[in-house]
């Protein structure tokens, strides 16, 4: 098997940007479903002794909303899991208000279990998206950094884009799902950040080899074998990764629902954008050149 | 080169037996989304013209301890995080109403004179400047309130006593008056008593509660997580039944695709394992859910470095070089990868671990260890036993290492 890349690479080019259009009219028009940790309110997840539904639940939590206003239909979010597990989002409500809630709902609709309670102010939600930024901003700086030291620039501009392209797309791909967002959901998105990065480097570390070594004349070449060179252990290391995420995905409970298919899309689109798009940015940029100076080093 | 090979079997022999004594006697901390318990983050909110300096906030998590330690829970966890806010964790702990109403309780304490008609003067001083209250007795055995002022306190309680000998200080908690003893001398030093007709159970309840609502500034409740340990116990075990299909296909996909190599991964996998726990248990590292995915995905990395140092092995065996040649050079070639690749991850992890909060810590701490041991076990564990094995048992077939005779 013997993959031409450069040979091909508009091709890749048009669907990534095809990706990438997708992805980003998700992000428009749908949006991102930003969960507690975001907007800030309460959510309360109860296990009851019986089998619950929505059309049973609904008209009680209508009839408590006549003391407490957060309970509103309008301003709640509720949904049913495993048959009797309910979870309740609602806007910020004082520990009374909440104390009180619950003691009416086990009147009204039964006993349960506590799983969880959650309440996080807004102020803290809007801290969230900031610090998310900075940590996307400083991390992409030291990347770019780092990369620039150990190759050069035009390689860590490759891999910024393909960065770029592959946050996008996993982004745009929950907002599309409409996964509700928390703070996990940052610490995917990083992630991928850092797994990407980590893929686009054995390639790219492949083609300095290559490059140093005078193996081939031109740039093209250079990336064109440097893939295939790569390319076993590319779909070796994303398969047993897959296979770890994949694990975690069905048997991990559904608390790491959001963070595990974020990490899921970021895996498989990591490693096409390694493979497919970081390498031939690079000969896009160096075309004139013919061979890049890092050959001299 | 046979000397400096046994010193590394010995070496690689100390660090993993000495990682399984330790994950075994000692068992990981785990954090309150797997056993329960209540999450509170609170924010200190100065008035205006208060200082909100470190003393105001070692004050604040002073008092905040003593509320926590009143409810009894082992463990527990007091913790500043930034300038202006302080965590506070209850593992285990069931009922969250009462822990949260105690933790929470905003009451500002302050003292005012109260006049003849029971209005109460302006505030002198606030429950900052107090420092400790406790039950004593009088020279009758009968039930007092002896309490401490701060230095600067004491100052200024002085000058409050000196000038109001006969008149009623009001101690008031959140506006609402505990208590109104009458100021009967001046007290200097920063001791006094309270006296009154108090039961036994009366001073105790006081005293408690001066200590408790001695809150140097106000603080506000950010956000509160409780977590019921039923919820904790599932998410425990379904981690554990998804790491452990992880690595079993992993393991699987390793022998088949990489033969020798592969069993060899896999020894150095269980290695991995060990010391990732190990130095979890070492630095004391709390085990949480994202902590655990964290662990699970290093897993994947740690396949990685192997994956690229097998991948550059049958290259060289491709090129017709001797099994323990091609097992040299491999190793020496995907060093540097390793190293650029794992970096990269690295810094993404120091990112997390500064700028993330509570659970995105615990992933970033765990990935940094699992990305730290994956890099040392596929370096120096990985080698030693393949060389080991090549050597032991005189192998010279490539065809041992997934690379078809030509």
């Amino acid at each position: 098997m013997k993959i031409k890349i450069i040979e091909n690479r508009k091709k890749f080019f048009t669907f990534s940007t095809i990706l990438v259009v997708l992805a980003l009219s998700a992000l428009v028009f749908k949006g991102v479903n930003y969960g507690l940790d975001f907007t800030g309110g309460n959510l309360i997840q109860v296990k009851f002794e019986k089998t619950m539904e929505l059309k049973e639940l609904n008209p009680i939590l209508n009839e408590i909303s006549k003391e407490i206003p957060q309970l509103d239909n309008n301003s709640r979010k509720v949904q049913v899991s495993d048959d009797n597990v309910v979870i309740v989002r609602t806007p910020e409500m004082s520990e009374d208000v909440k104390n009180n809630f619950m003691k009416t709902l086990e009147e009204k609709a039964g006993k349960y279990d506590l799983l969880r309670s959650d309440k996080v102010g807004a102020s803290v939600g809007e801290e969230l998206k900031s610090t998310a930024i900075i940590a996307l901003l400083v991390g992409l700086i030291l990347i770019v950094g780092y990369i620039t030291i150990r190759f050069e620039f035009k390689f860590a501009l490759a891999a910024v884009l393909a960065l770029f392209h592959d946050v996008i797309i996993a982004v745009g791909g929950i907002a599309l799902l409409g996964y509700e967002v928390n703070t996990p959901f940052i610490a995917a998105v990083l992630t991928i950040l850092g797994y990407s990065i980590n893929d686009t480097i054995v390639v790219f570390d492949r083609i300095r080899e290559v490059l140093k070594k005078k193996k081939v004349s031109t740039l093209g070449e250079a990336v064109d074998l440097s893939v295939n060179q790569t390319l076993t252990r590319s779909i070796n290391t994303s398969f047993t990764t897959f296979l770890a995420v994949l694990a975690i995905l069905i048997f991990g409970g559904a608390s790491l629902k959001v963070f595990i298919t974020t990490l899921l899309i970021g895996v498989l689109i990591g490693t096409y954008s390694s493979i497919f798009l970081a390498s031939p940015v690079i000969y896009l940029l160096d075309k004139d050149e013919k061979l890049s100076d890092i050959g001299h080093n | 080169m046979r000397k400096g090979y046994m010193y590394r079997i010995i070496f690689v022999a100390i660090v993993v037996l000495s990682a399984a004594w330790f994950t075994v006697t000692k068992p990981v901390k785990l954090g309150l989304d797997l056993k329960g318990g209540v999450y509170v983050l609170l924010e200190a909110k100065p008035e205006e013209g208060q200082r909100l300096d470190n003393e105001a906030m070692g004050r604040l998590i002073e008092v905040l301890n003593r509320r926590v330690n009143g409810l009894g829970v082992s463990e527990s966890s007091v913790q500043k995080v930034g300038d202006k806010r302080v965590m506070v964790e209850l593992p285990g702990i069931t009922d969250t109403e009462q822990a949260i109403d105690m933790i929470g309780k905003t009451a500002l304490m302050e003292f005012k004179i109260q006049n003849a008609d029971g209005t109460l003067g302006e505030t002198l001083l606030t429950g900052g400047a107090l420092k400790s209250a406790a039950v004593s007795y009088d020279n009758l055995g009968r039930p007092q309130i002896s309490f401490e002022m701060t230095l600067d306190g004491a100052t200024k309680f002085a000058e409050i006593t000196r000038n109001n000998i006969g008149k009623q200080l009001a101690i008031t908690m959140d506006g609402v008056i505990q208590t109104a003893p009458r100021i009967n001398s001046e007290i200097a030093g920063g001791q006094g008593v309270i006296t009154g007709n108090y039961t036994a159970e009366e001073a105790k309840n006081t005293a408690s509660l001066l200590n408790a609502g001695a809150l140097p500034v106000k603080a506000e409740i950010l956000e509160t997580r409780s977590v019921g340990a039923t919820l904790g116990d599932e998410s425990i075990a379904q981690s554990e039944t998804a790491g452990i299909i992880a690595i079993g296909l992993i393991a699987v996909f390793m022998v088949v695709f990489y033969r020798l190599p592969g069993l060899v991964a896999n020894l150095a996998l269980v290695c991995f394992g060990l010391i990732t726990f190990a130095t979890l248990n070492f630095f004391d590292a709390t085990l949480t859910l994202p902590g655990i995915a964290g662990i699970i995905l290093s897993v994947g990395m740690a396949v990685d470095a192997n994956v690229i140092i097998f991948e550059r092995i049958k290259e060289e065996l491709r090129f017709g070089n001797t099994v323990m040649a091609s097992i040299e050079a491999g190793f020496k070639k995907a060093f540097s990868t390793i190293m650029d690749s794992n970096i990269t991850t690295l810094i993404i992890t120091t990112i997390l671990f500064t700028l993330g909060t509570g659970p995105v810590k615990g992933f970033a701490v765990t990935l940094t260890i699992g990305v730290l041991a994956s890099m040392f076990t596929a370096i120096t564990i990985t080698k030693v036993l393949l060389r080991g094995f090549t050597m032991l048992f005189k192998i010279d077939k490539p065809s041992l290492f997934g690379v078809r005779g030509k």
